[in-house]
């Protein structure tokens, strides 16, 4: 289908250039990407591309996709791959609905993770305990788990007040982290339009009002997750299960408790996604609420590379364009365009550089593509700008295979004695 | 023979019991009335609803016949939602135009929506063969990316009609007309249900009687092997891909043709998912599969009466076909570990007293 090829090439490896490499950090690629939204923003004069609070929705939008990352990324360093996230994110919607509401919303979020957890368990009994495909299983719970939430829904939400057979009535959120002082002198900053200055103040704004306590928590999940996959010695049998689990046994490591470990807390942070979507989010649950995000988080594990700086990169990417689109309309994405076609310039100049031909000969064309684009239009419809997360992820598979390397043994069978 | 059979039928058996007691302690849990559940569940059903049950059957058939192709070999085809999306909008906006007359609209539209269903399935063939993407990633992705391109398309060219954006509506006298096959039922039969068995008997004698099929099969039970007895396994990928999709493509026409006459945004959703799990449960063959599709469809059909009947709400059902799906496949993984060890036990049996007489000349 030639459709199909059109619809793919403009978006064609926008991300590229923020792949994670070894030699630059995370922090410069996000310091150059901050700099060239501010200028798009200077001579668009779209101010919405990065104000308070689009920053604001787009963090909201962010955390759920960054969490479900974070549960699949979890889930498949032990060597388990989890579709299923989808479903176990379902399952938190309709727990932190039920106890969100007529408990507290602290109690939600326990009840999120604990529902999550219970997905989680049904994944690592049927995938490590039985040995059935990954891939199988999961399938099977996004299925069960559609139908188990809207039942209790019918069950548990029926003649409320406010609430109905597929809804809940609004549900309290957790506590804000609020700095009135600071939130209100960034404001001011942010008025004056000035270069950089004022983008770093809507920053400084997105985070001292209005911050959910629950995206905190989210943070310092994703940064202790770093610290223990990576940095203790539980992590680094953790991964060696996912990457080579006969290797692991010889060396004396108990391969099914971590993998049963890692999918049960990997349950527990998708079912966490979902109730952040519930709590934080909508206010509310209701039928069909995950919307997808638990594959978007798939992908922007995939988009990151199998790490936390990466995902992170991803899921940020895909809620900021998300959140943008829901806030500022297609006009707003429209701008972002510019800073695609600069940044795909740049790195098929550096390409051609560096001698390789052809792909910096793409990338220059789809620079100009995209130029052409923002040049020739006024604003990217909605549709577009949903479908830039999968796109994305796609080329990038694509385009970026070699640099990507998911764990060594993910999705494949073990039983325990193969060693030999 | 008849040992096979039993052995076979035995773990869908268990766990379909399994799943209805699984489904009635939560109903207990939830202070529902599990007798009037069985007796709801469990009623004979009315004539148009065994016509609903056949509709519904047959489309989930070649959902999961779609499905199954790709698990013959190996191969995740996640895409068939989005396959069959893809296929049956461009159906409808062709048929929409009304260039051509009567069947003929509906032959081209049978060509474009197989061609759009296997191209957009191609893509993640092409991509695994090319590029080393897994096909499961890859067809998740494109579900979405159907989800959205249907949607714009849709609303650039689309019409509005009540609340939902729709293509233009088929022509008359391009209407696949129902069959009266239930006596007394004030419904029809789709008239492309036929459709599934055509699909159903086309995958059965493919698979097992051509070379292709035997191909398709060698290189889902092993590539290695494959590889080594001269099959290009990379093509199969491709080639299966483009059946798969094909096939997927199906799913949607008998709807079209015979129901809706319009792509909208209310076309009915999450068959592609659906016919996994009915692949899964039939254990890729055919008439397991056609088995699969009649229970789910008879599961959802009753369960539309249960909220009437038993005050008790009909989404219970697919917490049951969930736990169906997931028993079943845990109890196919037990059931063939067993056998395994069985065979190796015998095996090792009959080669025992063979060791001990060698040793004893030696």
């Amino acid at each position: 289908m030639t459709i199909a090829n059109d619809a793919l090439t403009p978006e064609r490896a926008a991300p590229a250039p923020r792949r994670r490499t070894r030699r630059v950090p995370i922090w410069a690629w996000l310091l150059v990407a901050f700099v060239l939204v501010s200028f798009a923003r200077v001579i668009t004069g779209s101010d919405e591309l990065d104000s308070a609070g689009t920053l604001r929705e787009a963090i909201v939008a962010t955390v759920p996709i960054m969490l479900a990352a974070l549960a699949g990324l979890w889930s498949e360093r032990a060597g388990v791959v989890n579709i299923g996230l989808e479903g176990m994110m379902i399952l938190g919607t309709i727990g932190a609905g039920y106890f969100g509401y007529f408990y507290g919303p602290w109690q939600g979020v326990i009840a999120a993770m604990i529902f999550g957890a219970i997905g989680g368990a049904l994944h690592a009994l049927a995938t490590v305990v039985f040995n059935v495909d990954h891939i199988v299983s999961g399938v099977a719970i996004n299925i069960m788990a559609v139908g188990v939430a809207a039942f209790l829904a019918d069950t548990w939400f029926s003649g409320l007040q406010g609430g109905g057979p597929t809804q809940s009535p609004p549900i309290d959120p957790p506590a804000q982290v609020e700095l009135a002082g600071v939130a209100d002198w960034a404001k001011t900053v942010e008025d004056k339009h000035w270069f950089v200055v004022s983008d770093l103040a809507s920053v400084l704004g997105a985070l001292t009002r209005d911050l959910s306590s629950l995206t905190v928590l989210a943070l310092i999940m994703v940064v202790a997750t770093y610290y223990l996959l990576w940095r203790t010695s539980f992590g680094l049998r953790l991964r060696s299960c996912g990457e080579s689990p006969q290797a692991a046994e010889t060396l004396g490591v108990d391969v099914y408790r971590f993998k049963i470990v890692a999918v049960l807390v990997s349950g527990a942070i998708a079912g966490l996604a979902g109730g952040f979507i519930v709590l934080v989010g909508a206010g509310l649950y209701q039928n069909g609420i995950t919307g997808g995000r638990g594959y978007i988080g798939l992908a922007a594990m995939i988009f990151g590379n199998w790490r936390t700086g990466g995902l992170l990169i991803g899921s940020a990417l895909f809620g900021y364009t998300d959140a943008l689109q829901l806030r500022a309309g297609g006009g707003a994405v429209h701008a972002l365009l510019i800073v695609v076609a600069i940044v795909l310039l740049v790195y098929g100049i550096y390409l051609l550089r560096r001698g390789s031909r052809r792909p910096g000969v793409i990338t220059v064309v789809a620079a100009v593509l995209f130029a052409a684009w923002f040049f020739l239009t006024d604003e990217v419809p909605a549709d577009f700008t949903r479908m830039t997360p999968y796109v994305a992820t796609l080329f990038v598979l694509a385009f970026a295979a070699q640099r990507l390397r998911m764990p060594a043994a993910d999705g494949l069978g073990y039983r325990k004695g193969e060693a030999g | 023979m008849l040992k096979r059979v039993l052995v076979g039928a035995a773990a869908p058996v268990l766990a379909l019991v399994l799943a209805l007691v699984i489904t009635m302690v939560i109903l207990l849990l939830a202070g529902n009335s599990v007798s009037a559940f069985l007796t709801t569940l469990f009623s004979a059903p009315a004539p148009r609803n065994l016509v609903n049950i056949i509709n519904n059957a047959s489309v989930l058939y070649l959902s999961a016949l779609a499905a199954a192709i790709g698990f013959r070999m190996n191969l995740f085809n996640i895409g068939v939602e989005g396959q069959y999306r893809v296929a049956v909008f461009a159906a409808a906006a062709f048929c929409g135009q009304n260039v051509l007359p009567g069947v003929l609209n509906v032959i081209a539209a049978f060509v474009i929506a197989i061609a759009a269903g296997a191209g957009w399935a191609a893509i993640a063939g092409v991509l695994k063969v090319t590029r080393g993407v897994s096909e499961v990633i890859s067809t998740i992705m494109l579900n979405a990316i159907a989800v959205s391109l249907t949607a714009y398309f849709l609303r650039k060219w689309g019409l509005t009609v009540g609340n939902s954006l729709q293509t233009r509506s088929v022509p008359h006298d391009s209407w696949v007309p129902g069959l009266d096959l239930i006596p007394g039922a004030p419904n029809q039969i789709l008239g492309l249900s036929v459709l599934a068995l055509i699909a159903g008997i086309g995958y059965a004698v493919v698979l097992n009687r051509t070379r292709f099929g035997f191909e398709l099969r060698a290189t889902g039970a092993s590539a290695t092997a494959a590889v080594a007895s001269g099959i290009d396994v990379r093509r199969m990928v491709v080639y299966a891909m483009l059946l798969s999709g094909g096939v997927a493509a199906l799913v949607g026409l008998p709807l079209l043709f015979g129901d809706t006459h319009s792509y909208s945004t209310t076309f009915q959703a999450g068959l592609g998912f659906s016919g996994i799990a009915v692949a899964l449960l039939g254990r890729n063959h055919p008439l397991g599969i056609a088995a699969g599709a009649l229970l789910f469809a008879y599961l959802t059909e009753q369960s539309s009466l249960l909220e009437i009947d038993a005050g008790i709400s009909n989404d219970i059902v697919s917490i049951t076909q969930g736990v169906l799906v997931l028993s079943v496949v845990v109890a196919y993984a037990v059931v063939g570990r067993y056998r395994r060890a069985a065979e190796q036990r015998s095996v090792a049996e009959q080669l025992a007293p063979a060791d001990a007489r060698t040793e004893a000349v030696a």
